[in-house]
């Protein structure tokens, strides 16, 4: 179900895309956070920004809610250049990193604060649904300090959510839940986004979450983007070392890169279409489900195989040949 | 965003018209003539800057700054182990900063009178004094500079207990541990780790003690009768009985030139020690 | 040891007061329990009279000047002016009596065009005018503790400046405005220094009346007042402790 701000009425999926941005450059004295940045982000989709810290993911975040006017460029919803439009005239909403609940509200109040803002009336029905989306029912009455975290959490999105935004920005919502609760939050973000169908646009620095969650993402650096494309195609065909290792491990032989989940080790070299190259043993680690084994080739070059338990154990020492099939290669110009 | 503007206006408003004007025409003043009537008139002059230079004007002055002086030294002694007792006590420390910012929180003028009451020669001092039979005619406590001094120290103590015993508080805990672990004992350690550490607080409780006291004006008046002059009286003096505008004004300038060099350099300082 | 001592110094002056306030006699020697003096405050116009000036210049001028340094202090929040801190600094190290002879200057000034006189409205005035600064100063503190994004979020959602001003940030800066206006509430009471220089003949307030009378030589009558004072004083200060606290 996919909504239009007031009228809740079906939105014709082949509109122009939801977002997009061209050629986004934000300057600050003496320092280019953001130098050219161009998106095109289809509606109805989970799409996020991935990169390291100073990559000018958050800064492009703030360009697109208002809260930062670019230097040059336009930032673009549903087809209207917003450049100069205020947060509270854009129709999108954003979850911030410490959610920014308004402590002397209820749960229930701070979800209505932006429909009291825009003057809608008749919301009761949309605030208990948005309540029950994100499962909250019955703590409606509490005040931000009651709650822990991970309800917090739920607020700012029901907060923003029930404003059914055109798109919905989350800048790092898992950053400060503890391990457990930001798997579990994964899927729960990711079914919520298919249920309501809103653009979700998430910023972070975990490619886990990025990879787990987007149906796209784009990564970052240095005020750049990288590369643009499906978790898959970002993970097996990054475009460049940066990606290729911002996404995952990657051990560089020989000229081209090998992640060590498709690192193989075997005693006696490898024929049948695999590329092998001799080496030994400096270290094996056991990490509970694999063992990380780091071997130096003939080269000087390391690289380091995840080798599954039950199969053969490698001692420090040991003479062995590395191979992996050229279709796992990650070849970067 | 424009709107801010809009919220700082009111404030500008009432700084320009009523700090920055009336600042601006004592200034102006402070270059005019007494009027025959008591008025401000022309010609313009630099006179009444000259006749600060005169002896008898210049012993006010700078019995101010010796009374200041004397005031903040009196209360740095105080202060100092009431602040580092303070801070070590473990359980009531809440209780006793309460306890000493609660004269504060009365009247200025009725601390004041409190000496007034107690030292006249009816007052309870004397009268206790004589009961016990130390003395037998009343001592002339009041209406002289020890009783200034003594209602300046009472009045601005918690000024200087405050900032010392933030400045304690923010003390790791370590350094006096690692004193006595060296050797030090309790004394040595007071004297040689943690007065030196607690100078930001000093330098602040000083500042906040010595220029109230520079300008002060009522403890003087009640409590030294007349007798005791400090540039705050003389300023008075020429505002109400003495009918010399211009004369006050240009007191009241040097006053404040004082007083601003000596927040300046206090600011100064505070700045570099961060940096 | 020393702290009882230190203690004590602080707070026996005080405590003698009130405790002699109920002494029937003149002098420092102790005669019997009596309410008298505290009788010949409510039975003395003048006093009355001044009480009642005190408490409407105290309230009216704690009203404007928590507004205003409330603005204040979040127009500076948003963005500093080291011009209007400075000068505000400025304002509260200024010595009492400059600033009071600063202030009936500029009023006399006024008057030879205007014709007006000293009164009730030009203590107000004076007031407002040191009392901005102690609530900037209040105000100020709190709103350090309040987030940034707390007013981006609520214009986030769709609220404008003053909306988010008025909706999200006043309310959380409660205690604090509260707490300033007692301040600023206490401070007015207070002053003497000042309100001697700009009051009106007809408009004489409580310490301006303590003044004379003490100016004259101490009087029991003085004791039951500073008394009187000083419970009414600490009232103030415990409830603005325990809003601070909240």
């Amino acid at each position: 179900m996919l909504y239009d701000r007031h009228e809740l009425r079906r939105v014709d999926p082949r509109m122009k895309p939801v977002l997009e941005l061209r050629s986004l450059v934000k300057d600050y004295t003496g320092q280019r956070a953001l130098a050219g940045i161009s998106l095109s982000i289809p509606r109805g989709s989970f799409f996020s920004l991935l990169g390291p810290s100073g990559s000018g993911k958050t800064t492009t975040l703030r360009m697109i809610a208002g809260f930062e006017e670019p230097t040059s460029g336009d930032v673009l919803i549903n087809g209207e250049v917003v450049n100069c439009r205020k947060p509270y005239e854009r129709n999108v909403s954003t979850v911030f990193q410490s959610y920014a609940l308004f402590p002397h509200l209820s749960v229930r109040s701070n979800i209505e604060f932006g429909l009291k803002r825009h003057g809608i009336a008749d919301s009761e029905a949309r605030v208990v649904d948005a309540i029950k989306l994100v499962g909250l029912i019955g703590k409606e009455g509490r005040r931000p300090a009651q709650l822990s975290g991970g309800e917090r959490q739920r607020v700012a999105l029901a907060r923003s959510l029930v404003l059914a935004p055109d798109v919905l920005l989350l800048d790092e919502p898992l950053a400060a839940l503890d391990r457990n609760l930001r798997k579990q939050m994964r899927a729960e973000l990711k079914t919520m986004q298919r249920r309501v169908g809103i653009t979700f646009l998430l910023v972070t620095h975990d490619q886990e979450e990025a990879l787990s969650m987007s149906d796209q993402l784009a990564v970052m650096n240095e005020g750049r983007i990288e590369q643009i494309g499906s978790p898959e195609e970002v993970y097996l065909h990054p475009r460049s070392k940066f990606v290729a290792g911002f996404l995952g491990a990657v051990n560089w032989i020989d000229g081209v890169g090998v992640r060590p989940e498709v690192t193989r080790l075997a005693r006696e070299s490898q024929n049948h279409g695999s590329k092998s190259f001799p080496a030994i043993v400096t270290d094996s680690v056991f990490l509970g489900d694999c063992f990380q084994v780091v071997v130096r080739l003939n080269s000087g070059e390391e690289a380091v195989a995840q080798v599954h338990r039950g199969s053969t154990v490698f001692q420090p020492g040991e003479a062995v040949h590395v191979c992996w099939n050229p279709a796992d290669e990650i070849t970067v110009s | 965003m424009k709107l801010r503007f809009w919220f700082i206006l009111p404030t500008w408003v009432w700084l320009t018209g009523l700090f920055g004007a009336p600042f601006a025409i004592v200034l102006a003043y402070s270059f005019l003539t007494r009027g025959y009537y008591g008025g401000v008139v022309q010609p313009w002059t630099l006179e009444n800057y000259q006749r600060l230079v005169d002896p008898l004007y210049l012993r006010i002055l700078l019995r101010s700054f010796i009374m200041a002086f004397a005031a903040t030294g009196l209360c740095l002694i105080l202060a100092f182990p009431a602040a580092v007792f303070i801070s070590r006590s473990a359980k009531h420390k809440h209780l006793y900063i309460q306890l000493v910012m609660l004269p504060f929180w009365t009247s200025f003028l009725v601390r004041t009178y409190a000496w007034l009451f107690l030292l006249r020669d009816t007052g309870l001092v004397n009268t206790v004094l004589q009961r016990v039979g130390i003395i037998h005619s009343p001592l002339p406590l009041l209406y002289n500079d020890g009783a200034v001094l003594l209602g300046l120290v009472y009045a601005y103590l918690p000024f200087m207990v405050l900032p010392i015993y933030a400045t304690l508080e923010r003390l790791d805990p370590s350094l006096p541990e690692a004193a006595a672990d060296l050797g030090a004992r309790p004394w040595a350690t007071l004297l040689h780790v943690i007065v030196p550490l607690s100078r930001p607080g000093i330098v602040a409780g000083a500042v906040l003690v010595f220029i109230p006291c520079l300008g002060a004006y009522l403890t003087p008046d009640l409590l030294g009768g007349g007798r005791t002059v400090l540039v705050g009286n003389l300023v008075q003096a020429q505002f109400t009985t003495g009918r010399d505008w211009p004369f006050g004004s240009a007191v009241s300038m040097i006053l404040m030139l004082l007083v601003t060099i000596l927040v300046w350099a206090f600011l100064r300082r505070e700045s570099e020690h961060l940096a | 040891m020393y702290a009882v001592g230190f203690f004590a110094f602080l707070h026996l002056p005080l405590l003698t007061l009130a405790v002699f306030s109920f002494n029937s006699s003149r002098f420092t020697v102790w005669e019997r329990f009596s309410l008298d003096w505290y009788r010949a405050i409510f039975r003395d116009p003048q006093l009355i009279e001044a009480t009642w000036n005190s408490t409407i210049v105290a309230i009216v001028a704690t009203a404007i000047s928590t507004v205003v340094g409330t603005l204040c202090a979040y127009g500076l929040w948003k963005r500093g002016s080291r011009l209007v801190t400075g000068t505000l600094y400025l304002s509260l190290v200024t010595p009492e009596i400059v600033t009071g002879i600063s202030l009936l200057a500029l009023f006399q000034w006024i008057f030879r065009w205007l014709h007006w006189h000293l009164g009730l409205y030009t203590v107000i005035l004076a007031h407002v005018a040191f009392s901005i600064a102690y609530v900037v100063i209040v105000v100020s503190a709190r709103l350090r503790t309040v987030s940034r994004s707390l007013e981006e979020a609520a214009m986030d959602l769709g609220a404008n400046e003053w909306e988010a001003f008025f909706y999200v940030i006043l309310p959380a800066l409660g205690p604090g405005i509260v707490a300033a206006a007692l301040l600023a509430l206490t401070v007015s009471f207070d002053d003497f220094v000042i309100t001697s220089m700009v009051a009106g003949v007809d408009s004489e307030t409580l310490p301006m009346v303590i003044y004379a009378m003490a100016r004259r030589g101490a009087s029991p009558v003085i004791n039951a007042i500073s008394a009187l004072v000083t419970v009414f004083f600490g009232i103030f200060v415990l409830i603005s402790e325990r809003i601070r606290e909240s």
